[in-house]
């Protein structure tokens, strides 16, 4: 218990009364970050990386780690609020939560979501604590192959786990494929798919296509109908926080399901993103209330939120463990440690004894004091929800531009922002599912990059996929989510088709 | 008396600084072609820092970070900007190879040379617990392996890939090059034992080797580095030694320069050739290439130029050889 007295060091350097200020600056900074569309939590680390060169590493990482955390939570605010996840991890939150921000439970559900980041962050944090050294050897096993088999088993899960029509799943996947495939190939290092515009040549962002196939087409829809005074039921006051905890225990399965599946996938790292899908995929299909899915169902709030917060907290693990950036965000921290003059890497945990204990307590400090600040403001952002929707409307438009634009400095994305808008309006029509598009866009080409760079070091043969017992599982296990759903349909239907006549009696 | 030694000193200052035509009068531009977090990002920031911290301007400066389809993103961006004063970018070797690789139409000579600020090396790295003790032995390896031996870098048709086809025509062997998306990914792989060897540069795998994770073989210079203060395993950058002497004849360094837009005036080149020139003197940078085992090699003016010239042709020569040019 060497670690255990490291760690009571630990809080003692993080609970000094200026890292504790340095905290709750980092906090609400995050939020604002996380709150508004593509400036994200990476570009605010970035942005104030500068500022803390002159600062004690330790403060500096607490400062920027609290910035971390704030985006995490900030980014469900849009997404339950406005149908915009202010962050990619945030999309799978906007299934439910939305849905129940238009019943007017936006409070219940911005408490659920942050209730739900919590239990995530702070089961992450508990893996760092106390199996670091060990988790982190596990992540070297994973190769090109094995991280294909992640990938895969993350698109499996969905296809298999969905009820929506499995064809068109399918075809907005590959539309999803397509689109990633876009912009220079990094294994060739060819361009692709541009026609030789230097706008395409960027590929499609994941953050504009999202904000027009989310933001852009509700409120195409909302204005379609008529500008609905939606939000007028919305209760305001800090007693719903308490009545929603109340109801929590009853999903103890879901959270704990949530929490190891982001737990992996940060630590793989397969990363928050896919951790937030994966998570409500399985929820949807393991759930008794899976077929109230996506008409606001508190577990399928619960579900994403727990997964992405454990994922991204868990992704620090492999950074300071071994120096490989679990996410965008880490990936930052990263070169913010090289400047202070530390190396991450495996001996800083023997080399910075004091920094990387600091940091872990300040994990546990800052997410209390995350939880705390953004309860405070549930009723701040849930009273939103009464403005006339024709007033709030033309702002929210307004921000997507924003952060479209932010996003790489260009007029063209916000063009494709509309383009997209329009793009999700008419799958909504069609009743196409818009979370596969997302999904392949976001993993299609780490998916690619992964299967070619496996296929180019096995001289293209496919038993690299079976080639050891970690990958050979994973497969396995992706093929069973795959076919589990048409296979228990087809029993079903069977069934169903035995007793015809007795069905017509019931009706 | 204390107010007029400051008056003193501040003439003095004034006096001391060579008097220029232009100053920048908004907040100046850092491109990175590359995302944040990998080598010119770092290298970047840590100038970003040292400007800010000995005052070398009264204006801020952004680092911007436009890393799409392999630098050419914050490439074009300079190519649409000239006479911008306020914009710099910092290029690597990418500076001719993203538009050999891609056909995009870019070219240095479009931009103005500001100043080299270094040069980067290239190491042959492997797993720690390899049995391999130098190039020979791992080339040997190699001509035996089937399927072909895994070798990781990061990018396609990139610096680590013109070198590893090199090793390929010098060994008279095939090797599997894998393309990673970062120098820190390929390190990764490599302790893992995914790949049989990297050609990472020494920051890039400088962790991992403290770590007892992989081990440096040799390095692709023609002379071996000059750092002698121990870094892993009682070894320093300096005591590994040249892969020429191990009998693998492949050299290859990289430079790591600034440049502004096109069509600006010499004012303005020499404002920032000046503020560069003080940094390269700066204890903070001297600190930052040491620990990233980078070569000190600052040039500008004319010198850069030719520099530029002949780093080009060769460029030229190892893509088309290698037949990475774009048809």
């Amino acid at each position: 218990m060497d670690d255990f007295a490291s760690l009571m060091a630990g809080f003692q350097v993080a609970l000094s009364w200026h890292n504790i200020g340095f905290m709750a600056i980092g906090v609400v900074l995050g939020i604002i970050v996380g709150v508004l569309p593509g400036l994200g939590g990476p570009n605010g680390v970035a942005i104030l990386l500068p500022l803390t060169f002159g600062m004690d590493p330790t403060s500096a990482i607490i400062l920027l780690s609290s910035i971390y955390w704030g985006a995490l939570f900030g980014g469900a605010i849009t997404s339950i609020l406005f149908n915009i996840p202010g962050e990619a991890w945030s999309v799978a939150t906007t299934f439910d939560g939305y849905p129940m921000a238009v019943q007017g439970r936006a409070a219940e559900a911005l408490t659920a979501a942050f209730t739900a980041s919590f239990i995530g962050a702070i089961s992450g944090v508990i893996l760092i604590t106390f199996v670091a050294p060990l988790v982190a050897q596990f992540a070297l096993r994973f190769g090109p192959a094995e991280f294909f088999a992640v990938f895969l088993l993350t698109f499996c899960s969905f296809i298999g786990m969905g009820r929506d029509n499995r064809s068109k799943i399918l075809a907005s996947l590959c539309i999803g494929f397509l689109l990633a495939a876009v912009g220079l190939d990094s294994i060739s290092g060819d361009l692709r798919m541009t026609f030789g515009s230097m706008e395409l040549m960027r590929g499609f962002d994941f953050l504009i296509v999202v904000i027009g196939l989310f933001g852009v087409s509700e409120i195409l829809l909302t204005v379609e109908e008529g500008l609905v005074f939606k939000g007028k039921k919305a209760k305001i006051d800090l007693k719903v926080v308490l009545r929603t905890w109340a109801g929590l225990p009853r999903y103890w399965a879901t959270l704990l399901r949530s929490s190891v599946v982001g737990m992996w996938m940060g630590v793989t790292p397969g990363g928050a993103i896919a951790a937030s899908f994966m998570g409500y995929g399985l929820a949807k299909r393991f759930s008794k209330q899976g077929k109230n899915f996506g008409k606001g169902e508190i577990e399928g709030v619960l579900a994403p939120e727990t997964a992405a917060h454990a994922a991204g907290t868990a992704a620090l693990l492999p950074m300071l463990a071994l120096g490989i950036p679990g996410s965008a965000t880490a990936a930052v921290l990263l070169g913010g440690l090289l400047v202070w003059g530390l190396q991450p890497g495996p001996l800083l945990f023997v080399e910075q004894k004091d920094f990387v204990w600091g940091l872990i307590a300040s994990m546990y400090l800052g997410n209390v004091a995350g939880l705390v600040i953004v309860l405070a403001t549930v009723p701040l952002f849930a009273a939103i929800m009464r403005v006339p929707f024709s007033y709030v409307a033309p702002v929210i438009l307004i921000i997507c531009a924003i952060g479209a634009y932010t996003i790489s400095n260009s007029i063209f994305d916000i063009w494709l922002m509309l383009l997209f808008g329009v793009v999700g309006y008419v799958f909504k029509k069609l009743d196409y599912p818009l979370a596969p598009l997302v999904l392949a866009l976001v993993l299609g080409d780490r998916a690619e990059d992964a299967f070619r760079q496996a296929l180019l070091g096995s001289a293209g043969s496919l038993n690299v996929f079976w080639a050891n017992g970690l990958v050979a599982t994973l497969v396995v296990l992706a093929m069973l989510l795959l076919l589990w759903g048409p296979i228990s349909d087809m029993i079903g239907a069977a069934g169903r088709r035995g007793r015809p006549i007795e069905a017509k009696a019931a009706e | 008396m204390t107010k007029h030694w400051l008056a003193a000193s501040a003439i003095f200052l004034v006096g001391a600084t060579p008097v220029f035509a232009w100053e920048p009068t908004k907040a100046i531009e850092i491109v990175v072609p590359f995302s944040a977090g990998g080598a010119s990002d770092q290298m970047a920031r840590t100038i970003q820092g040292v400007i800010q911290k000995h005052n070398l301007t009264s204006q801020p400066i952004i680092v911007v970070n436009k890393p799409a389809a392999g630098g050419a993103e914050g490439m074009l961006e300079i190519q649409k900007s000239p006479g911008d004063p306020h914009k710099l970018i910092t290029t690597s070797s990418g500076i001719f190879m993203t538009p050999m690789a891609t056909k995009l139409p870019l070219n240095w000579t479009d931009y103005t040379p500001v100043a080299m600020m270094a040069q980067d090396s290239f190491v042959l790295w492997v797993n720690a617990k390899a049995p391999y003790q130098n190039a020979g032995d791992l080339m040997a390896a190699a001509k035996k392996a089937s399927p072909p031996m895994k070798v990781g870098g990061t990018s396609s048709k990139r610096e680590d890939n013109l070198i590893v086809f090199a090793m390929e025509k010098a060994g008279g062997t095939k090797l599997a090059y894998i393309p990673h998306n970062s120098g820190g990914q390929a390190s990764t792989q490599l302790s893992g034992g995914h790949v049989e060897a990297t050609t990472n540069n020494p920051a890039e795998d400088v962790a991992n080797w403290r770590g007892g994770a992989t081990k440096p073989l040799c390095v692709f210079a023609e002379k071996p580095m000059t750092y002698t203060e121990k870094v892993a395993d009682g070894k320093s950058w300096a005591d590994i030694p040249t892969c020429t002497s191990q009998g693998l004849d492949v050299t290859y360094t990289m430079l790591r320069g600034m440049f502004m837009p096109g069509k600006v005036t010499k004012e303005q080149q020499a404002f920032y050739v000046n503020m560069f020139k003080k940094v390269s003197e700066t204890p903070e940078w001297k600190d930052y290439l040491a620990r990233s085992a980078l070569m000190p090699d600052y040039r500008d003016g004319e010198a850069f130029v030719t520099f530029l010239k002949e780093d080009e042709a060769k460029h030229a020569r190892l893509m088309s050889e290698a037949g990475f040019m774009a048809k």
